[in-house]
């Protein structure tokens, strides 16, 4: 999909430390190419209830109707028809962490995945390529009625709210890959908080891909009923394989009254993967929903997590970070609907490129007719590296309704000599430097992810800038 | 301590300073003093090794050895430092993180949580509000509070040479006494040397130099005791001329 140069100098990033590949054992990994013997053998290896084939079927053909997206990134170098659409590992959903095959227990502990369950989190997920491998929820939990499954296993034991719930969001229609996940999703999580209850602790899900050309299809949906809290985190990676493979989630989230979700994603794919993911919230009255995205991986991430506000008062937020290097684009933004009065929303976008990189930022807000009294704040800012790298930003407003207010501040800024020479005269040298003005520069959305994510990012940075300044 | 012998220096193809001869011994306070452009600025800028003051020819010895090929930070970690006239705005950086960094790079081991002690004392002794230290450093201070973060910084690293340039721009009279107390407490701890660069006279009133240097474009035009800013007071730079 690239040339022979490109991937190996890819491959020799000293940048990607989760680059290794495991051997891990397969018991099915489908043929390249998409057809619909191929959705009726996934539905049917999961034994899916006849509803959910059909509606993959029906996604398969609205996949094939609709057109590619023509703005945003260059998805022409995606072959879909070299891209395994389903890769199956030997074991599934692994209860303890004994089950789980020695490979991929390797890589779960490289990735530091078993002791930040063990020390800080409620509730753990972990899929390879197309399958959720572990899992596990803190007991107190699950006695309060909090339910953390992979989604096949959340649509085996509750059918009817997965019925309720799927692609009411996002409806399969929404775009082509929202389409293409729909027919052949699998993996992800499916998460249901009842009445009142506070999770405390964040629950993760680490996604891996481990296959050379496979396609990681994962839907994950997450209800938070009246008054409820929690935090979802988010975690990816793949080896550095040389050429490319495919990433297409969709995350449905239900906010309900007065509920509080948090969904934060530190998104480090190989520099080669297509990263295009749909995430949207339905946001009820008095509930907030936040997500916070940190995009540094991936060849092209095209992603704008979405709350759409339909209760009076409901408040959405996305916090951002997009790290664009080396032969990558990070499309990336933001998109609040307020469809109620008195709804509030605020996006604080950040982007970085270096080295010839590309951040765009493309968001829009919507206030409709009937949501007087709504407030929305747009904050973009962006660091240029150097003369070789881009940064562009689309912002819409589409504002229908006279009350309301919406504040727009965006800048665009370059690590200033002065501030390099003020440092080192403080005995810093020229990297660590420009390390410490980069990582400043991310402080306000970093210190809103958990703390080994944030060490992790700010390690990522150093690691980028070593040696960047000449 | 420094000696500054026949130092030329060209700020983009334009030569600023033609020749200048300063010395400053350890525990000394030296006044530069001059009318605008003279060459003060470059003078210090020149010192700590900013790449865009080109010195074509002459030496800058620091404790006897040249220093004219060091980088910035390695003559920072010799024992230089400058407080900026404008210091710079690091967003996300905290003065506790600048001083860390800057510490550790020393080879120095430094507990954070002693640091963080230190600072807050330190900080308290120049009046600085404690929820100023946890923000981003020089983003959105006032003047003066600027300046009391580079002399915050001075108590921390504590170095051999201060460099004053222009502390008194933007001070009230109150924050330019507790400044040079500051200093002066910290000539008398440690035996730092300090140049001072000003054209006002009213911060020598309280830093007391032992030796004034008078610069007139781009060269030394008188040099001598306490007197010469008591004959600057009444004459102003016109004598010179």
């Amino acid at each position: 999909m690239s040339n022979a140069q490109d991937n190996n100098k890819l491959l020799e990033d000293k940048a990607y430390p989760l680059g290794y590949t495991d051997k891990v054992e397969y018991s099915f990994t489908s043929d390249k190419g998409l057809n619909e013997e191929l959705v009726r053998k996934i539905s049917s290896l999961k034994e899916e209830p006849e509803w959910m084939l059909e509606i993959r079927l029906k996604a398969l053909k609205k996949y094939r109707e609709m057109p590619m997206p023509a703005w945003g990134g260059d998805l022409s170098p995606i072959d879909f028809e070299d891209i395994h659409y389903y890769v199956r590992p030997k074991t599934q959903d692994a209860k303890s962490w004994e089950d789980v095959p020695e490979a991929i227990k390797n890589t779960f502990e490289k990735i530091g995945v078993p002791e930040a369950e063990r020390e800080m989190l409620a509730g753990v997920k972990g899929q390879y390529d197309s399958e959720v491998v572990y899992g596990s929820l803190k007991k107190a939990l699950a006695e309060k009625g909090v339910i953390f499954l992979s989604m096949d296993e959340g649509l085996k034991q509750y059918p009817e709210i997965v019925k309720e719930h799927f692609g009411k969001v996002i409806p399969m229609g929404d775009n082509k890959l929202a389409a293409l996940n729909t027919a052949v999703w699998s993996g992800g999580s499916f998460v249901y908080v009842p009445k009142n209850v506070d999770v405390g602790l964040p629950l993760q899900a680490y996604f891996r891909i481990n296959t050379e050309n496979a396609g990681q299809f994962e839907r994950t949906l997450i209800i938070a009923e009246e008054g409820s809290k929690m935090h979802y985190i988010e975690g990816c990676s793949a080896p550095a394989f040389s050429s490319a493979s495919l990433h297409a989630a969709v995350v449905e989230i239900y906010v309900k009254k007065k509920a509080k979700v948090q969904y934060s994603t530190v998104q480090n794919w190989f520099k080669n993967v297509y990263n295009l993911v749909t995430k949207r919230a339905r946001v009820e009255e008095d509930a907030e929903m936040r997500w916070v995205d940190g995009n540094l991986g991936s060849k092209l991430t095209m992603k704008y997590p979405s709350c759409v506000l339909v209760g009076r008062r409901a408040h959405g937020e996305v916090l951002s970070i997009a790290w664009a290097g080396e032969g990558q684009h990070q499309d990336t933004g933001a998109k609040m609907i307020h469809l109620a009065p008195e709804t509030t929303s605020q996006i604080i976008s950040k982007s970085i490129s270096k080295n010839g990189g590309r951040a765009t930022y493309r968001g829009i807000v919507h206030m409709v007719p009937g949501a007087w009294g709504s407030r929305s704040k747009v904050v973009c800012d962006a660091l240029i590296l150097d003369e070789k790298s881009r940064s562009d930003t689309y912002p819409v407003n589409k504002i229908q309704e006279n009350d309301v207010v919406l504040e727009h501040e965006a800048t665009v800024s370059r690590v200033s000599e002065e501030q390099l020479l003020y440092l080192q005269s403080r005995g810093i040298t020229a990297d660590e430097a420009s390390t410490m003005i980069v990582n400043g520069f991310m402080e306000p959305v970093v210190k809103e992810i958990p703390l080994e994510y944030a060490v992790e990012m700010n390690r990522l940075v150093e690691l980028e800038m070593e040696g960047s300044v000449g | 301590m420094l000696n500054i012998k026949k130092l030329k220096v060209k700020v983009e193809e334009k030569e600023i300073l033609k020749g200048v001869d300063l010395e400053i011994k350890s525990g000394e306070v030296v006044a530069l003093m001059g009318p605008n452009g003279s060459g003060k600025s470059s003078l210090a800028n020149a010192l700590i090794g900013n790449p865009k003051y080109e010195v074509t020819s002459g030496e800058i010895l620091f404790e006897g050895k040249s220093i004219l090929e060091m980088k910035p930070e390695e003559r920072a970690k010799l024992g230089i430092l400058m407080s900026f006239q404008y210091p710079l705005a690091i967003p996300g950086v905290t003065v506790r993180e600048l001083l860390l960094t800057s510490l550790r790079g020393r080879g120095l081991t430094v507990s954070a949580l002693d640091l963080k002690n230190q600072i807050a004392k330190e900080g308290e002794k120049l009046h600085i509000e404690p929820a100023m230290l946890n923000r981003s450093l020089n983003e959105g201070f006032s003047g003066g509070e600027k300046k009391k973060f580079e002399i915050l910084q001075m108590r921390v690293l504590r170095p051999k040479l201060l460099v004053l340039d222009e502390v008194d721009s933007g001070l009230d009279i109150d924050a330019l006494a507790l400044i040079a107390t500051n200093v002066k407490e910290m000539v008398e701890e440690t035996r730092m040397s300090v140049l001072v660069i000003t054209h006002y006279q009213r911060l020598l009133k309280y830093l007391e130099p032992d030796k004034v240097v008078i610069l007139k474009t781009g060269e030394v035009v008188d040099e001598g005791g306490r007197e010469i800013v008591d004959k600057l007071e009444v004459e102003g730079y016109k004598s010179y001329e």
